[in-house]
């Protein structure tokens, strides 16, 4: 795949073939512009969030095809059918590319991945799906004939035996050595017979999963050695840095201005870090009372998330140095912390305007000793959370609906669980950045507390 | 020779069973007579392991792996429980010093790993030269204490020629299906030295299959899925059985049920035993209506065996007439068979390439007895208690004068109380096995060949 400058678009090689989902089994030999390189990756990572959260609401198989179908056409529709193929495939590898990178990436990257290709699959009619199962280049065979006509009785017993009270056969079975689909095996599902597995038509689904997630699989660990060894070092001032941000890319409002419900002094942050702040910043805000210093993570995690909010630099300033100079002295404030403060504001040196770090990133930061930043949900012992979530005000039986999200790893859904149960509304959308917790609570405080008399 | 003392230990494991007439251990086994079994006796059978564990990797053919046999684990247990894991052998004769240095109580067999186990911390864990399992047969573990909520005439360690059928039949069940269903050929079945029996699945299929593919089979085995929580602990739903489960009871399951587990464990003739089985009916009706023609029975001349099958038949008719009356009656009578004759297989065991399993030919260090193969095509003539101990095979050596040559293919071997086993376990299995180990040897190697010729020519 070449990625160029903007020009105009050189036509693909790639001929639309029939199947209607590609199975990125080679890397696309055409041209993609720059820009199409980023977006074209955001579009389908947005998909495959869509994928994530549907899976972690536990959506069942039906909901899930219905959610990949409007995912899919929100996002990654074009009118031109070959122009849609083709960018399926480049977010594809793009995507590949972000994600080889670490075990962690590469895990979640191959579930949603397999489960989009498993629900556009069964999306697609029966003579779609046996075209894909073709492409695959497996070497399946039809059963027909007198082999069929001999396995008959007992693949009417399979299908009696699975609650279907008529022995009624599919017309069509394929032979498969049992590997291929352990799943059908482990539920005997399937008749087996001399070490292969007659899988009907209607179960190719299990089949071609399985195919196809061995393979993006082992695509993933060649692409990491590609990366690692040549295309970071050679990509390093065009593509790496759009890669390294693709992966902890967040996708909703970056709170980089604050809004009107959001601005706060200095005289009430007190009072609104204990209202309002979800548990991850009203840690670190206690810690800063309590120890008067904070780590680098934690200063920035905090710092951004009160620039976010609405704290201005003055009070910022004024905040961290009332703080800071508790232990460290007026002068070596100034010297070693104002000037990192200003930069967040975007005040110094390169003048970016930071912006407040979102859940994915923040339940990503490794914290270590000393450190108070990171997300409490996957950072904190089980005791230290539930204690914290005792001082939220959550009753035993939120905590344990909160436990059970931290257990199986669900940390944004843990923290939403939490919000939930502090406001007692619920949250659809659920939290994936600790200002849009922070502004969703001022919503609701405001509209309980009566308007102040004029 | 002396006899020594042992732990008293060993003692502690017969608790359980009844002392009347139960030997001692030292009389069967005792580090002494492990020596001499381990020893220069010829009884534990070395190359014949060595032969098994190398596929035809004998470094005669060009296409061999030399190093093959030497990336296979064992692990010994000592005595006091002393455990080595992570040893490896680079030829028979290193594994023969080892053994014959540590005398262990228990051999056990582990999987072919990517380097020497022994050498793995010399291997980063990244990149390609990862510690890892590549090959490993499939095996399976099957134990007689899983099944004491169903036999009566013994519990625990113990087993007696009323409950071992029950292993006769879980052997024939599962071997039928490794054959016939999934299509293996080279399968060892092996006396466990107590209470069970292993398998092991050695074609190259097998070998290399991952651990999901394991848990599928593993699972596609599973019926019984009991714990003391539920009375009803084999649920068959649908309208049939599936084929496989189909052929066990109809050639294996009912023919046992009612036949020889009626004589031996009479399951209906005390209300103790027929309330468990009554537990398993999910209606109340037909429970309170057997219940009712079982209480009162008169005080018959019947045996226990005869009035356990009369009931089992009442059984039978109630159901038969009543099954339409909830999905869950539908196969009633097939889940009781199940419950008390189905193979039930230590899942754990088969799900993972690394899991350990005690080596063919080991000694039992609680019976001293000779972890012997099993012919599966005539596993009824199999008798646990009559496997040869420690103690007999030294007594043989004793008084048989010369040595006992297990090498020697004469008729002579035949009569020896172990010879018989080692020979069985060649012609049986081991020669099979290292035939298609070279063929296949020698057609990988003729395909690499005609792909190189390939690439060289014009």
């Amino acid at each position: 795949m070449e990625v160029i400058r903007s020009q105009k678009r050189t036509p693909s090689n790639d001929t639309v073939s029939n199947p209607k989902i590609p199975l990125y089994l080679t890397a696309p030999q055409m041209e993609v512009r720059l820009e199409e390189f980023e977006l074209f990756a955001v579009d389908r990572l947005r998909v495959l969030k869509g994928v994530s959260d549907g899976l972690a609401r536990g959506r069942n198989p039906k909901e899930m095809d219905d959610l990949v179908d409007t995912l899919w056409k929100e996002h990654m529709r074009d009118p031109d059918a070959s122009l849609m193929f083709n960018k399926d495939i480049i977010s594809h590898f793009v995507l590949r590319l972000v994600y080889c990178r670490s075990d962690e990436l590469k895990k979640w990257f191959l579930s949603m991945e397999t489960a989009l290709f498993r629900h556009r699959f069964r999306l697609q009619n029966f003579e779609a799906q046996r075209a894909i199962v073709g492409e695959f280049g497996l070497p399946y065979k039809a059963v027909t004939g007198a082999e069929l006509e001999g396995l008959k009785e007992r693949l009417g017993q399979v299908v009696r035996s699975l609650g279907q009270i008529s022995p009624t056969v599919e017309a069509v079975y394929y032979k498969v050595p049992f590997e291929e689909v352990p799943d059908l095996v482990a539920s005997r599902r399937v008749l087996i017979q001399k070490g292969y597995a007659f899988v009907a038509g209607s179960q190719l689904v299990s089949l071609v999963v399985t195919q196809f997630r061995s393979h993006i699989s082992k695509a993933l660990i060649l692409t990491n050695r590609k990366w690692t060894t040549t295309i970071r070092e050679r990509e390093k001032d065009r593509l790496t840095p759009i890669v390294e941000a693709l992966s902890t890319s967040y996708l909703g409002p970056d709170y980089s201005q604050s809004t009107e419900y959001a601005e706060i002094s200095l005289k009430d942050i007190d009072q609104v870090a204990k209202s309002s702040f979800p548990l991850c910043m009203r840690h670190l805000f206690e810690k800063v009372r309590e120890d008067h210093h904070l780590k680098h993570g934690g200063r920035m995690q905090l710092g951004l998330f009160l620039k976010g909010v609405g704290l201005k630099l003055d009070d910022a300033l004024a905040f961290w140095r009332a703080e800071f100079t508790k232990k460290v002295g007026s002068e070596r404030f100034d010297k070693e912390y104002a000037y990192s403060i200003r930069h967040n504001y975007g005040k110094e040196g390169k003048r970016t305007d930071y912006t407040p770090y979102a859940c994915q990133k923040i339940i990503l930061s490794a914290p270590g000793a000393g450190d108070h930043h990171g997300c409490p949900y996957r950072h904190f012992s089980e005791d230290n959370l539930r204690a914290a979530l005792g001082r939220m005000g959550l009753s035993s039986r939120g905590m344990e609906g909160v436990m059970d999200q931290v257990r199986n790893k669900h940390y944004q859904l843990a923290c939403t669980m939490t919000f939930e149960a502090v406001y007692g509304t619920s949250c659809d959308a659920g939290i994936n950045h600790p200002n849009q917790y922070f502004e969703e609570s001022q919503k609701i405080l405001k509209s309980k507390t009566p308007p102040a008399p004029v | 020779m002396t006899r020594e003392e042992i732990e008293s230990r060993e003692d502690e494991s017969m608790m359980d069973a009844p002392q009347i007439n139960k030997p001692k251990p030292e009389e069967f086994f005792n580090v002494n007579y492990l020596r001499i079994y381990y020893g220069k006796s010829n009884l534990f059978p070395y190359s014949d392991i060595h032969k098994w564990l190398s596929y035809g990797h004998d470094g005669k053919h060009p296409g061999c792996d030399e190093y093959y046999f030497g990336r296979r684990e064992f692990s010994f247990t000592l005595e006091n429980d002393v455990y080595l894991r992570y040893k490896s052998f680079k030829n028979a004769s290193s594994m023969e010093d080892a053994i014959r240095s540590h005398f262990p109580y228990k051999i056990d067999i582990g999987a072919v790993y990517s380097v020497d186990p022994d050498k793995r911390h010399a291997y980063s864990q990244t990149g390609s030269n990862v510690f890892t399992p590549v090959e490993r047969e499939l095996v399976f573990d099957i134990d007689i204490t899983d099944y004491d909520d169903v036999r009566y005439c013994c519990s625990g360690a113990d087993v007696c020629s009323k409950c071992w059928p029950l292993m006769t039949v879980a052997i024939k069940v599962i071997h039928t299906s490794l054959t016939e269903d999934f299509g293996f050929k080279h399968i060892l079945w092996v006396f466990s030295g107590r209470r069970g029996v292993h398998c092991w699945v050695c074609d190259p299929k097998a070998r290399r299959m991952t651990n999901e593919q394991r848990s599928a089979v593993a699972e596609y085995f599973r019926v019984y899925k009991g714990n003391e929580n539920n009375a009803r602990k084999v649920a068959l739903m649908g309208y049939s059985l599936h084929p496989f489960l189909a052929r066990s009871y109809v050639d294996y399951l009912k023919g046992f049920f009612e036949g020889e587990l009626q004589a031996t464990q009479s399951i209906f003739s005390t209300k103790d035993k027929y309330e468990k089985i009554l537990a398993m009916i999910s209606d109340e009706d037909i429970q309170s209506e057997l219940r009712g023609k079982w209480e009162n029975s008169a005080r018959s001349s019947l045996s226990e065996e005869a009035i356990s099958l009369v009931r089992w038949e009442q059984l039978k008719n109630t159901l038969q007439s009543k099954k339409h009356k909830a999905p869950t009656l539908r196969m009633c009578v097939e889940e009781i068979v199940f419950t008390f004759t189905y193979p039930r297989i230590d899942l754990e065991v088969s799900k993972q390439m690394n899991h350990l399993l005690k080596a063919p030919f080991c000694v039992h260090p609680k019976t001293g007895r000779v972890c012997v193969p099993i012919d599966p095509n005539n596993c009824d003539e199999f008798d646990p208690l009559a496997v040869p101990t420690l103690s007999q095979l030294i007594e043989e050596i004793n008084s048989g004068g010369s040595r006992m040559d297990v090498d020697d293919d004469s008729d002579d071997s035949d009569t020896s109380l172990l010879g018989k086993s080692v020979k069985f376990f060649r012609s049986s299995f081991l020669e099979p096995l290292l035939k298609s180990c070279k063929e296949e040897i020698e057609s990988s190697y003729k395909t690499k060949i005609g792909k190189s010729k390939d690439s060289l020519s014009w």
